[in-house]
């Protein structure tokens, strides 16, 4: 399956390409709003900032591609800052696509960056999150996103109390860590995820 | 809640694995792609690869090495030694690490924290500080800087480091247990994680710098010699009660 990951110049894309390609798809890095449009699922991805993310994304149109694709019931995974990505004001600055509903607020913790692998704990049931419940996946991020509307929550884990790890919302889905990042079970997640586009 | 991790940490040179005794007769151990995803298989939360050909010119096998691990690992990587610049640091990030360890360009160059966690975010920047009885050293120790380790902690972390890795020279090698007192100074005075580096020997090594406040250890020798010893390193810990991924 071919799979759309938006670049907005923010860098590394590579190991979240081979892992998508281990997964079974063929992913392509495209700035192009048309390919975003039409692939069978578009991913957003990355690290750094909500600003300069979303900035990237309306240089290119791309942003436009992303909420096109979602009013039409078509499948769209942000991954890290990609979830954040998905959803409104960020407190680093910016904001978001506003797929879902809800800031983006600083982990308020003993240690941020919250970072290392953390167990996954479902609240809902979710085709993405299918056999993860109780399994670590690694993260790296300063920052999370608060829903507004806690149902689309399908998984948090702790840190100094709970933070958003996963959301899923009709086409929409995110996912806090990194799948391309957590071995097997990463692994796992990504399959599940183009499982979920496949029947989207 | 997050995990403690157990950081493996692989000396290159020229693209390749090196072992050798302070720097001098070095062995190539081989393919730094291959002996990492070994490591991975033997559960390792992470890698650090320390590039220790760092004053030589030619940073192609580097990125080489830093392009090919970021398509074959599954797990996160550091990659320090030798990053001189913002140019340096940005290079390794846009070819694939998930981190930079920045040593002593950091105490060199004002700014550098900033701009690599402005292009990458903090989770991408980590602050390498090698330490002397409390004072920061840098070139492996020949050059004391005349700086507090603790006070350095703190100014790097409102640079821009979302991680420190804090080496004690003088327990490097030693295998007689890290700088529990470095350690819990540095992770005591800021609030980003601290990885405490040089010195294990054996698992209660790890646990005694996750009692100092340490979020992950990382090791070398006493993995290098004997990669099975990984597994059996992090179900001790577990058995002695601390957070581990299995």
């Amino acid at each position: 399956m071919r799979v759309a990951v938006a670049d907005y110049g923010a860098g590394n894309l590579r190991s979240l390409c081979a892992a998508l390609e281990r997964a079974g798809a063929e992913p392509f890095v495209t700035t192009d709003d048309d390919a975003v449009r039409s692939a069978p699922l578009a991913v957003v991805a990355g690290v750094g900032h909500v600003a300069s993310a979303a900035a990237g994304l309306a240089r290119t149109g791309v942003d436009d591609a992303l909420r096109d694709r979602a009013s039409s019931g078509r499948p769209v995974l942000g991954i890290c800052v990609g979830m954040q990505l998905l959803f409104g004001e960020s407190e680093e600055g910016g904001s978001g696509l506003g797929l879902l509903a809800g800031p983006v607020t600083r982990l308020d913790a003993p240690r941020v960056p919250h970072m290392g692998w953390n167990t996954l704990v479902s609240h809902a049931p979710s085709p993405l999150l299918d056999t993860l419940d109780g399994e670590d996946v690694y993260f790296a991020h300063s920052y999370a996103a608060r829903p507004a509307d806690t149902s689309v929550v399908t998984a948090e884990v702790e840190h100094a109390g709970p933070v958003v790890a996963a959301v899923e919302s009709g086409p929409v889905a995110g996912a806090q860590f990194h799948p391309e990042r957590s071995g097997p079970v990463g692994a796992r997640f990504l399959a599940n995820a183009l499982a979920w586009s496949r029947s989207a | 809640m997050v995990k403690k991790r157990v950081i493996p940490c692989l000396d290159v040179a020229d693209g390749r694995v090196v072992k050798g005794v302070r720097f001098e007769n070095l062995r190539d151990m081989g393919d730094p792609v291959e002996l990492a995803t070994r490591y991975s298989e033997l559960g390792a939360d992470e890698l650090v690869f320390l590039d220790i050909t760092a004053t030589l010119e030619d940073r192609g096998p580097l990125l080489e090495l830093v392009d090919r691990a970021a398509a074959e690992l599954s797990i996160p990587f550091t990659v320090g030694g030798g990053v001189r610049s913002v140019e340096d640091g940005l290079s390794l990030l846009r070819a694939g690490a998930d981190k930079v360890a920045v040593n002593r360009a950091a105490l060199d160059e004002p700014g550098l924290l900033a701009r690599l966690a402005d292009a990458f975010g903090t989770q991408a920047v980590v602050c390498a500080i090698d330490a002397r009885d409390g004072e920061v050293v840098t070139h492996a120790g020949r050059n004391p800087r005349g700086r507090d380790a603790v006070d350095w902690a703190r100014e790097a972390v409102g640079s821009g480091a979302g991680e420190l890795l804090v080496t004690s020279i003088d327990a490097d090698g030693t295998r007689d247990g890290y700088d529990l007192e470095l350690t819990g100074a540095i992770a005591g005075a800021v609030h980003v994680p601290v990885i405490a580096s040089g010195g294990a020997g054996c698992a209660r090594h790890l646990g005694e710098a996750f009692a100092a406040g340490a979020e992950a250890a990382l090791i070398a020798s006493i993995v290098h010699e004997r990669p099975e010893r990984l597994p059996e390193l992090k179900s001790e810990l577990e058995e002695d009660g601390w957070p581990i991924r299995t």
